[in-house]
């Protein structure tokens, strides 16, 4: 079961990349990777389960703090030029 | 400086700890407590601790209003998926007027559009939101004011 | 028979979650401009990692695990509208046009 929902992530994991490939503008892709980011926390504790190691779920929620960080991080960058620092 | 807000935040920072820690001895524990009032002190002595960072008067309506938003969310879950999959959108982009006094109750309301699929607040100026929607239906859900009249009711709080 | 129906229940709610992603990504893919793919976004955001991870607490009993999932999706419901959001709004700052009519006077 739980090799049938990672499979499913992957499989939606590609659709997604075509989109972060195809582009057109920075936001789709910027849009893209944070949604690949969600995938990946998904997938780091539904493969924890898999393994039947549930401990897992530490990685994904620091994988979740710095796909939120990183996405905004960038769009800051993107906007302003700097992070903050003159 | 102990008052609710301060005792608040220690509390969600302690379960926080707890959830992360994993070990429950004496030591640990009082680790724990010493460094979560640590936060709490340079959070007071920072001026951070203020009616942004903890929304006291939301508290009594909050698990109302969550549950009212978690239906709400599904509900247009399900008709987001069957516009993406019967390929029907007709994006429109409109503004509307929201009648929260203060800012949190604003960024409470902006954050609720935004997390039902199917709307977007895409630019926020004083009172007057841009949205973006994904059919006319999207639009006028926004447009009836059904959200923002509970969010005005959850910001007067008790 | 207890077990049995958590079971079921469980793998009725990594069904569903699985259905809304995969639709949430052919939606990133086949909807026309940046503004209406963030509502694909938002999809896998809300009901698909919602449904995976009720299904992944109905699976793993009543301990610490659960409560870090419970953390989970608590925050992905808080920072999700946050990214959207912000790449909305600049997208609109940085002179994308939506596809679609415009009502009224907007900013």
């Amino acid at each position: 079961m739980f090799l049938a929902v990672l499979i499913a992530l992957a499989i939606s994991f590609l659709l997604i990349l075509v989109r972060l490939v195809m582009g057109r503008t920075t936001f789709d892709r910027i849009l893209a990777a944070n949604s690949i980011g969600t995938l990946i926390v998904l997938g780091i504790s539904v493969h924890g389960f898999y393994m039947g190691r549930p401990e897992f779920i530490d990685i994904s929620i620091v994988y979740a703090l710095i796909n939120f960080i990183g996405t905004v991080a960038v769009l800051k960058l993107f906007d302003k030029g700097t992070l903050g620092d003159k | 400086m102990i008052n609710s807000k301060s005792i608040s935040l220690f509390f969600s920072l302690f379960g926080f700890w707890l959830l992360m820690s994993g070990h429950y001895t004496v030591l640990i524990t009082s680790l724990g407590v010493v460094s979560c009032l640590l936060c709490v002190y340079l959070t007071i002595k920072g001026n951070f601790l203020d009616n942004e960072t903890i929304p006291i008067y939301f508290f009594p309506r909050l698990i109302q209003y969550t549950i009212w938003l978690i239906k709400e969310i599904f509900m247009s879950n399900i008709t987001t998926a069957k516009v993406i999959l019967s390929k029907s959108e007709e994006p429109e982009l409109f503004s509307v007027k929201a009648t929260q006094k203060t800012n949190e109750g604003k960024v409470t309301y902006a954050n609720s559009i935004t997390l039902t699929p199917g709307t977007v607040t895409t630019q926020i100026k004083d009172n007057v939101f841009e949205v973006h929607a994904l059919t006319k239906e999207f639009g006028d859900d926004v447009r009836s004011s059904e959200m923002d009249r509970m969010v005005t009711w959850l910001e007067k709080g008790k | 028979m207890l077990d049995i129906s958590i079971e079921i229940i469980s793998i009725i709610s990594f069904v569903v979650g699985v259905f809304f992603i995969l639709t949430g990504s052919i939606g990133l893919i086949r909807l026309p401009d940046v503004f209406s793919r963030i509502h694909a976004a938002g999809m896998i955001d809300t009901a698909g990692a919602s449904f995976v991870i009720l299904g992944m607490i109905l699976q793993s009993g009543f301990s610490l695990i659960t409560a870090k999932l419970v953390f989970i999706g608590i925050f992905i419901f808080f920072t999700s509208p946050i990214t959207g959001h912000v790449t909305a709004n600049l997208a609109r700052k940085k002179g994308v046009n939506p596809v679609g009519k415009t009502k009224g006077k907007t900013l």
